[in-house]
């Protein structure tokens, strides 16, 4: 019963709280109460996604690859919209990307990065967490998009995590 | 307003405008589901990040204090988007909807 009660992950409960008072026009009482009622239920029906507890071996590196991220966005979108507009033959590709990374926030967050960035999806990841299957709109092998991934964003990962 | 505010306010709407447009090009003119995929997730991105940027620089030059909900709607989105492309593109693996010849690999399904 008590159980029940507490805040099975409590960074993120802190995280909903103050989000819910962002979103709320300003701190009040009713804000605080709701954002109470929510920072408890949310981690609670949530739990059962959350097999193993967020970890991060070195979290200070957490908002540089951010930062990154947002700078890749920027220039790999001007080249799809280059490609889009040229009128040219995409060359599209799938790959399975082998993964190095173990822990399955990691693995989501490289996922998603790929997503984010574009000229990559993630289309899927196979039930053993070991592959990647990856869409790319337009690359000239699969050695060309492994190798940029595995450099650029799983080997930072692998440090934050590891 | 200052007026360096209101330039970068239109130079981000325009911005904003140019990549969604790009974006809703792109699913018009690419040869299959998997590649029209990209257009609007990455519409989504740089479009809708540089349109509420621009609506973060508005309210707070009017003195109404810096939008943080706006910041919000953006990391909402980063967090949603690739999910729902993700799902999108697993489901289209389920029911095999084919790839364009020119693509080289193939998909699977578990």
């Amino acid at each position: 019963m008590l159980d029940r009660l507490s805040f099975p992950q409590p960074y993120l409960s802190l995280i909903l709280f103050a989000v819910w008072q962002f979103l709320s026009d300003g701190v009040s009482g009713a804000s605080v109460v709701m954002g109470l009622v929510l920072a408890w239920m949310i981690p609670q029906l949530t739990r059962g996604f959350w097999p193993d507890p967020p970890f991060f071996a070195r979290p200070w590196k957490l908002p540089p690859y951010l930062v990154l991220v947002l700078y890749d966005i920027l220039v790999s979108s001007v080249s799809v919209a280059r490609l889009i507009l040229s009128g040219r033959e995409p060359k599209p590709i799938l790959v399975s990307y082998p993964l190095e990374l173990t822990h399955p926030l990691a693995i989501s967050m490289l996922a998603s990065t790929i997503s984010l960035t574009p000229g990559t999806v993630s289309a899927d990841v196979s039930d053993d967490r070991t592959l990647l299957l990856i869409h790319a709109l337009d690359a000239e092998s699969d050695d060309e998009v492994i190798n940029a991934i595995r450099t650029r964003y799983e080997a930072r990962l692998k440090e934050m995590f590891q | 307003m200052n007026p360096i505010a209101e330039y970068a306010i239109a130079l981000l709407l325009l911005i904003g405008g140019f990549f969604t447009l790009v974006g809703a090009i792109g699913l018009a003119r690419l040869p299959d589901f998997y590649t029209r995929l990209h257009g609007p997730t990455k519409a989504t991105t740089v479009g809708v990040g540089a349109i509420v940027l621009s609506s973060v620089i508005y309210f707070s030059s009017k003195g109404q204090g810096v939008g943080v909900a706006e910041v919000l709607i953006t990391v909402f989105l980063f967090l949603t988007a690739p999910v729902s492309a993700n799902i999108l593109a697993k489901a289209a693996m389920h029911i095999g909807v084919p790839t364009t010849d020119s693509t080289r690999g193939n998909t699977w399904d578990q």
